[in-house]
């Protein structure tokens, strides 16, 4: 809908389009300009400061604290996708009791930082003389803050299924057990797919919250390497820890975007009824 | 729950700066985001690259290194921030991207016809984004952008670890100085966090359904 906004260009909106062409041309070279003499004027340009990226055992820690990283990141992702179906089937359940204490886990967990979450884990049972490694402090927090998150994206994954589905599961004799295990989930999930995929994304920006509290992950190696070769290297370290995350990252969301459009195209090709059903899935996942 | 109580004053002070820091950072974010969005739907390609890679880049970078360039790789550029202020800035660098994301499906959200229109009367793209897209665009973006909103203001408790004196720096101080109180401290520091984001969530849900337009 954004090709609507304007029309297609004449003359006259061409010849703006260059001028505006031409005008964003010269802040972005205005706005690396600043950056690249601010960046010479302090001798950050060095092909020495650089080339420590290519280090052996720079290399090594910052592979090191990836690898730490997505330990924390998968360990919390199956615990949070656990606690996300059961919090999204309590959520949905018929007994009160049940909807309440999911609701209450889902607002306040959702309500709160993570990484007072953290501090909560890694501090509290202090209290009554309980260590918590960090490894656990942060898998713990990362997994109850993200159960709540899936558990709302799930929700309203089975939410936009349509009535039919679960009716049609009761009349040939399943539970309301078995008809959300058969029926609902599986199909709930394929619809949130790739707001799932997104909170993937987030979970595995949370886990460099781990340096704060001392894990040994990515950014905290990061840190370290900087400390011991100065701060003049804090430039090239940080690019690189940056650089490994959006890599990461946006292969996890370029794989949501193909989900996400493979669905769109199967809605259009399928037939006339299913496809309107697939389309009002499609705008509440949107919404 | 003594601690609390004595420490009331300098609790309130860390609850005070949070607030301080989520204010001028949300509205420094959304005024970039603002910006950001409508480079984002422009006809000039440039703008729209330009936008559309800051945002990729951003949204995808973890915010605490955000908070890494802020505090650690600006004074190597001859840029020294005292504490707050890089706390702002990664702050509104962050967000920015993820106001922009909201405003822009708020504008996807306007009906094609509003611009059919727009444009059947003559009106330019600057035009029409200012008196007819912008203006309902504001309206479907409130809730997404509370939401965005919500977030920062969970985000800015990592500006404790960096020596902002909020709330959850105040926590930490507080708990070093008297570690027998350490569960007193962190519900008191949870129940705060959850009146900012609780209330900011029920305003978010009333808004919807008052601003919420039949379409």
């Amino acid at each position: 809908m954004t090709a609507a906004i304007y029309d297609v260009a004449g003359p006259r909106t061409r010849r703006r389009i260059t001028y505006g062409t031409v005008a964003g041309a010269l802040l972005l070279a205005g706005i690396a300009a600043v950056a690249i003499s601010r960046l010479a004027a302090n001798g950050q340009l060095s092909p020495e400061l650089w080339g420590v990226l290519a280090r052996k055992d720079l290399q090594t820690l910052l592979f090191k604290g990836l690898g730490a990283t997505l330990q924390v990141a998968l360990t919390s992702l199956a615990l949070s996708l656990v606690g996300g179906v059961l919090l999204a089937v309590g959520r949905l359940s018929h007994r009160p009791w049940v909807r309440g204490a999911a609701r209450v886990w889902v607002e306040v967990f959702r309500g709160l930082p993570l990484l007072l979450l953290i501090f909560f884990v890694f501090l509290g049972p202090s209290a009554w003389g309980i260590h918590v490694p960090t490894f656990w402090a942060l898998v713990i927090s990362i997994a109850v803050f993200n159960s709540a998150v899936i558990g709302e994206i799930l929700r309203s994954g089975i939410l936009s299924l349509p009535k039919g589905q679960a009716e049609a599961g009761y009349a040939i004799g399943l539970t309301r057990g078995a008809a959300m295990r058969l029926i609902l989930i599986p199909q709930g999930v394929r619809v949130v797919l790739p707001s799932l995929i997104a909170q993937i994304v987030t979970l595995l920006k949370e886990t460099s919250l781990g340096f704060i509290i001392g894990y040994e992950e990515l950014l905290r190696n990061g840190r370290i390497a900087v400390e011991y070769l100065g701060g003049k290297y804090a430039i090239p370290v940080y690019t690189g820890i940056a650089l490994f995350y959006l890599v990461t990252n946006l292969i996890l969301s370029w794989t949501a975007r193909r989900i996400q459009k493979g669905k769109t195209n199967r809605s259009i090709t399928a037939a006339a009824p299913a496809s309107s059903e697939a389309a009002k899935n499609e705008v509440t996942v949107d919404a | 729950m003594s601690t609390i109580i004595n420490n009331l004053g300098i609790l309130w002070s860390g609850f005070a700066m949070t607030l301080a820091l989520v204010a001028v950072s949300s509205v420094a974010a959304l005024v970039l985001g603002t910006i950001l969005a409508t480079f984002r739907v422009s006809p000039v390609p440039i703008l729209r690259t330009a936008s559309t890679t800051y945002v990729e880049v951003i949204r995808n970078i973890p915010s605490t290194v955000i908070f890494f360039f802020a505090l650690f790789a600006l004074p190597q550029v001859d840029l020294q921030l005292d504490f707050f202020a890089a706390a702002v800035t990664a702050l509104s660098v962050y967000y920015a991207a993820f106001f922009c994301e909201a405003v822009r499906s708020g504008i996807n959200a306007v009906a094609v016809g509003q611009l059919e229109a727009a444009r059947a009367v003559g009106m330019t793209f600057g035009m029409s984004l200012r008196l007819i897209v912008l203006p309902q665009a504001w309206r479907s973006v409130i809730p997404p952008l509370i939401n965005v909103f919500i977030a920062l203001v969970k985000t800015s408790a990592i500006a404790s670890a960096f020596g902002v004196a909020e709330m959850l720096n105040v926590m930490e101080r507080l708990i070093n100085t008297d570690a027998t109180a350490v569960l007193p401290i962190l519900f008191t520091t949870a129940v705060l966090y959850l009146a900012i984001t609780l209330t900011a969530g029920l305003a978010a849900g009333r808004l919807e359904r008052k601003v919420a337009v039949s379409r």
